[in-house]
Order: structure tokens, then C-alpha cells, then sequence
């Protein structure tokens, strides 16, 4: 008998096991839903799959009563659309200002105890100023996430730079590169690489950011329908609704994943 | 004998730490110098010294009769034990740089007809180096003497006056070092370059060098260790590669490193 620690599931056992857990919960959901349904016909909490796929059903592929419009998929766009502008934005400070202070010490001199500052206030606690200076409409929202995320993308890249092996810094400039040059053609695209998968850490954040702020303030997205139809108990919606949300976040990181695997093979054979 | 490198009085320390203490040498264009020594003796502390990341403390260092610059530039090549190459260029990209830099003040890369001469002139040196079957493969594709090669080849195309080797084999295969002296030694004649090379092989010193230089302590005070610096204590000319008194002198050499380990 081989010790448990060397035993290695095969492929196709492997993606068997991942998917049981999954099976597993809408089974107990199931049966959870089944009892409650048995004691009351009318329950909202834990809706059957049928109802649930009425809800889909009605929110995504009939136009809504008031406005004419597919809801689920006015939602999903407003929302990423705001979620992929702040993340945007973010992601370009954290390059250059990450980069830039990383680079060059007299840079990171006065703004790097600035960001640690700036890092430690918490984003929600100054969603209130964002709505009384940018107004309600998109830009606080996308506003939020940006102050949310920036920091700690900024804290990421300054750190990445500077982990770069410093012989290598050396070795640009016995080739006769300036510092600018140097920047450009040894640190930045070894830094790329990196600010995704900073920007994949990020995104957890990011959509707490956006959801909380879409919750306070918004007409439309996916954070706004969750809060609204709460009033009303909609299980059969809120509950879809965040398991579109979890799908659209797994896309999200896996197309960044595999872009950086497709564009920097470098890096990903390195580590 | 003409000094192209001169050391005049030289010396170094961090604060209270002595590394090395008052070197007086000189050096003429084309010799190779291989520096061994026990760790932390301060002969990678003289490359660097060299290399200009690190500045003189007291005394001189002198190349073709200036002061050296304080900062790393094009006449002196370094080749680094690891991380020499650029793991985000191929090859190719990585020798080329060289040129791009000189040629491209602000975007740091050519285009067209341009390109095309400096890849012509990173091929030859890549022939040189016997990677011209590697151009197109990535750093991580290739073994650590390629990598090396490769770094020799970067180095190279600026036509540096000095080469300053750092360990260069220390993490290769015994078979591939031998293959690796063969070629840096191929280089030097070819390329008439003042070579400066750290080594932990003594017999590798001896075997490359035209000149070998053993760094050591000449004094010690046991409660203060740092209180002394290190100094070159034997300053052998290998030209005549005499097999006895080579033998010689690497058994004396020996037996004073490991009494000091």
C-alpha cells in the first residue's frame, strides 16, 4: 500500500471529484426546498428549480412590463461595464505609479508613505463623499472601485519592481541604456505580466466595491436587482442572480489568466 | 609595462567594516586576472568596485589613467553568475538590445532596414558564442551554460575594454565548464579584452588567468574581526604556465585559504 500522501487522483477521477461538492449542494438544496415546499406551498425562501427557472425566464428573456427592456441583461451590461471601466483605470494608475516609484527612488521617496496612507482608509467608509462630489450617477460607482483597488495595485507593482533582480538593472546599463530606456524595455514588460495577476487578486474587491455601491445608489445592475427584489423575498431571482455573478467573476480571472499564459509564456515557465 | 588599470592605495569599507585595505597594483590592457580568495575576502567587492556600483573609499582606481565611473557603463561588460539575461527577450532580442540602446535614444528599439543590420551584427556574435542555432529560443529554453553564452554575447557587442566575469560558471556542470573556459578564452584572444574573473576554482584561476591574484587578511584581531581589511597577498603571473611551480603554488595557496577557514 503506497503511502496517502503519493497518491495522485487520475484526470478524469480528479474532475469527477470536483464536480461532486457541486452536485452534492443542489442535492441538498433540493431536498431542503422539497420539505419546506411540503409544509407550505407558498414559501419564498428556498424556491424549486422550476420556479427559479421562471425567474430566469422572466428576467432575462421577457421584456420587462415598465420599461420594455431584457432586465437581466441591462443588469449585466451596466454592471460590467462599470466593473471593467474601474478596474481599467485602476489597473493603468497601479502601472504607472507602481512602476514609475518602483523605478526610480526619488519618486518613491515622498509618494510611498502617501499610498500606505491612503491604502489604510476604508473605500466604503468614503462612498458618501464620492456621492456628494461626483453626483449618483456611473462615475462615483466606478469611482469607488477605483479607490478601492488602486492602492493595493499600486503597493503590488512598486513591490514587483523592485523584486526585479537588481543584476539585471546593472547589466542594461553596461549595455548602454539610459534610465528611460531601461524603464521601457527591461522593467515594463517584465512588470506586465505581474499587474495581471495583481489585477486577478483584485477583482474579489473589486466587485464587493461595485456591488456595494450599485446596492446605495443605482437604476440598474446586478448589485441594484439583488437589493431591490429583496423587498420582495424574490429568492428565485437573488439566488441566480448570484450565481451569474460568481460565473461572470470566474470568466473574468480565467480569460486574464489565460491571456498572460498566451502573450507572456516567459513568465509563466519562469515561475 | 603599461598600466591601463591601476590601483593606487585603494581601499574599502562600510562604516566600521574593513573589506579591503590598501591595494596598490597595476594592470595592463589585455592581461586576464582571475581573483579567488575565501568568502567574504572582498573579491567580488573589487568587481564591483570595477563594475562601478560601488565607490572607492580611500585611495584610487584608475582606468586608462582616469578615475573609474561611479556608475556601470558600456566599456566595462559584466557577466553575473545568474539573472545576466532578459527572460522577457528571445536570444536574438537579448544581444540586439545593446545596439537598440545607442541607436534608439527614445524608444529604445529599431524598426526596418536598421533592425536588420544590427540583427546581422547580433548573429555574428551569436555564431561566435556557438548559439546560432538557439536564436529565436527564450532564456528559460535554454540550459545555464547557454544562458551564459548568451551573456557573454550581450556583453560583447558593446566591444567593452574590460570584461568582468562574477562567478560565471559557478552553477554549471563540471563537462560543461571546461567547454565554457574554452570559449572565454577563445573570446579574450579574439576580442583582445581585459578580463577580470572571480572564481571559487582555484585550479580554475589558474587555468584561464594570466595572472593570478589571491585576496586574503594580513592581520587579524580576534575581538574585532571587521577592524582589518583584505588585500591581495599573492600576485602570481601565470605566462609561463610552469607545471611544477603552478603545482606549487596551488598546494601553498590551499593550505593558507582552508587555515583561514
Amino acid at each position: 500500500m503506497r503511502r496517502l500522501i503519493n497518491l495522485q487522483p487520475n484526470r478524469a477521477l480528479k474532475i469527477a471529484l470536483g464536480i461532486i461538492p457541486f452536485l452534492l449542494i443542489l442535492l441538498v438544496y433540493q431536498i431542503s426546498s422539497d420539505i419546506r415546499k411540503a409544509e407550505n406551498e407558498q414559501d419564498k425562501l428556498l424556491p424549486s428549480f422550476t420556479e427559479i427557472a421562471a425567474g430566469i425566464n422572466r428576467m432575462a428573456f421577457e421584456p420587462s412590463q415598465r420599461t420594455g427592456e431584457y432586465e437581466f441583461w441591462e443588469d449585466t451590461k451596466s454592471s460590467v461595464k462599470r466593473l471593467s471601466m474601474g478596474i481599467a483605470i485602476s489597473a493603468a494608475i497601479g502601472l504607472v505609479v507602481g512602476l514609475a516609484a518602483g523605478a526610480i527612488p526619488v519618486i518613491a521617496a515622498p509618494l510611498s508613505p502617501l499610498i500606505t496612507a491612503i491604502s489604510l482608509i476604508p473605500p466604503m467608509a468614503i462612498l458618501p463623499v464620492l456621492f456628494i462630489v461626483f453626483g449618483l450617477g456611473e462615475l462615483s460607482k466606478v469611482m469607488l472601485i477605483v479607490i478601492g483597488v488602486s492602492p493595493f495595485l499600486i503597493r503590488d507593482i512598486l513591490q514587483r519592481t523592485q523584486e526585479l533582480p537588481r543584476e539585471q538593472l546593472v547589466k542594461a546599463q553596461t549595455l548602454g541604456g539610459n534610465s528611460w530606456q531601461i524603464v521601457l524595455r527591461v522593467i515594463f514588460p517584465q512588470i506586465v505580466p505581474r499587474l495581471l495577476d495583481a489585477v486577478r487578486l483584485s477583482l474579489g474587491a473589486a466587485w464587493l466595491f461595485l456591488i456595494a455601491a450599485e446596492a446605495i445608489a443605482a437604476t440598474d445592475g446586478l448589485g441594484y436587482r439583488i437589493f431591490l427584489v429583496r423587498r420582495y423575498m424574490s429568492m428565485d431571482i437573488i439566488l441566480p442572480y448570484v450565481v451569474w455573478i460568481t460565473f461572470l467573476a470566474f470568466t473574468l480571472d480565467w480569460c486574464l489568466l489565460k491571456f498572460s499564459r498566451v502573450v507572456f509564456p516567459w513568465y509563466h515557465a519562469e515561475k | 609595462m603599461s598600466a591601463f588599470i591601476q590601483l593606487d592605495h585603494l581601499s574599502k569599507h562600510y562604516r566600521d567594516n574593513v573589506v579591503l585595505e590598501n591595494l596598490s597594483c597595476k594592470v595592463a590592457e589585455g592581461e586576464f586576472v582571475t581573483l579567488v580568495g575565501a568568502s567574504g575576502c572582498g573579491k567580488s567587492t573589487f568587481l564591483r568596485l570595477l563594475l562601478g556600483t560601488e565607490s572607492v573609499s580611500s585611495g584610487q582606481l584608475l582606468m586608462a589613467g582616469k578615475p573609474i565611473e561611479q556608475e556601470p557603463s558600456p566599456d566595462r561588460g559584466i557577466v553575473f553568475q545568474r539573472y545576466s539575461v532578459f527572460p522577457h527577450l528571445n536570444v536574438r532580442e537579448n544581444v540586439v538590445l545593446g545596439i537598440e540602446f545607442v541607436e534608439s535614444a527614445w524608444l529604445g528599439r529599431l524598426f526596418g532596414q536598421r533592425r536588420k543590420a544590427a540583427l546581422a551584427k547580433a548573429d555574428e556574435l551569436l555564431a561566435a558564442v556557438g548559439l546560432e542555432q538557439a536564436r529565436y529560443k527564450y532564456p528559460h529554453e535554454l540550459s545555464g551554460g547557454m544562458q551564459q553564452r548568451l551573456a557573454l554575447a550581450q556583453a560583447l557587442i558593446k566591444k567593452p575594454k574590460v570584461l568582468l566575469l562574477d562567478e560565471p560558471f559557478g552553477a554549471l556542470d563540471p563537462g560543461i565548464r571546461k567547454e565554457m573556459h574554452d570559449l572565454v578564452l577563445g573570446l579574450w584572444r579574439q576580442y583582445g579584452l581585459t578580463i577580470f574573473m572571480v572564481t571559487h576554482d582555484l585550479k580554475e584561476g589558474f587555468h584561464l588567468g594570466t595572472r593570478l591574484w589571491v585576496f586574503d587578511k594580513v592581520r587579524h584581531d580576534p575581538h574585532a574581526p571587521n577592524r582589518f581589511g583584505s588585500t591581495i597577498t599573492y600576485d602570481l603571473s601565470l605566462q609561463s604556465k610552469d607545471k611544477a611551480s603552478t603545482i606549487a603554488a596551488i598546494d601553498e595557496i590551499n593550505a593558507q585559504l582552508q587555515a583561514v577557514e
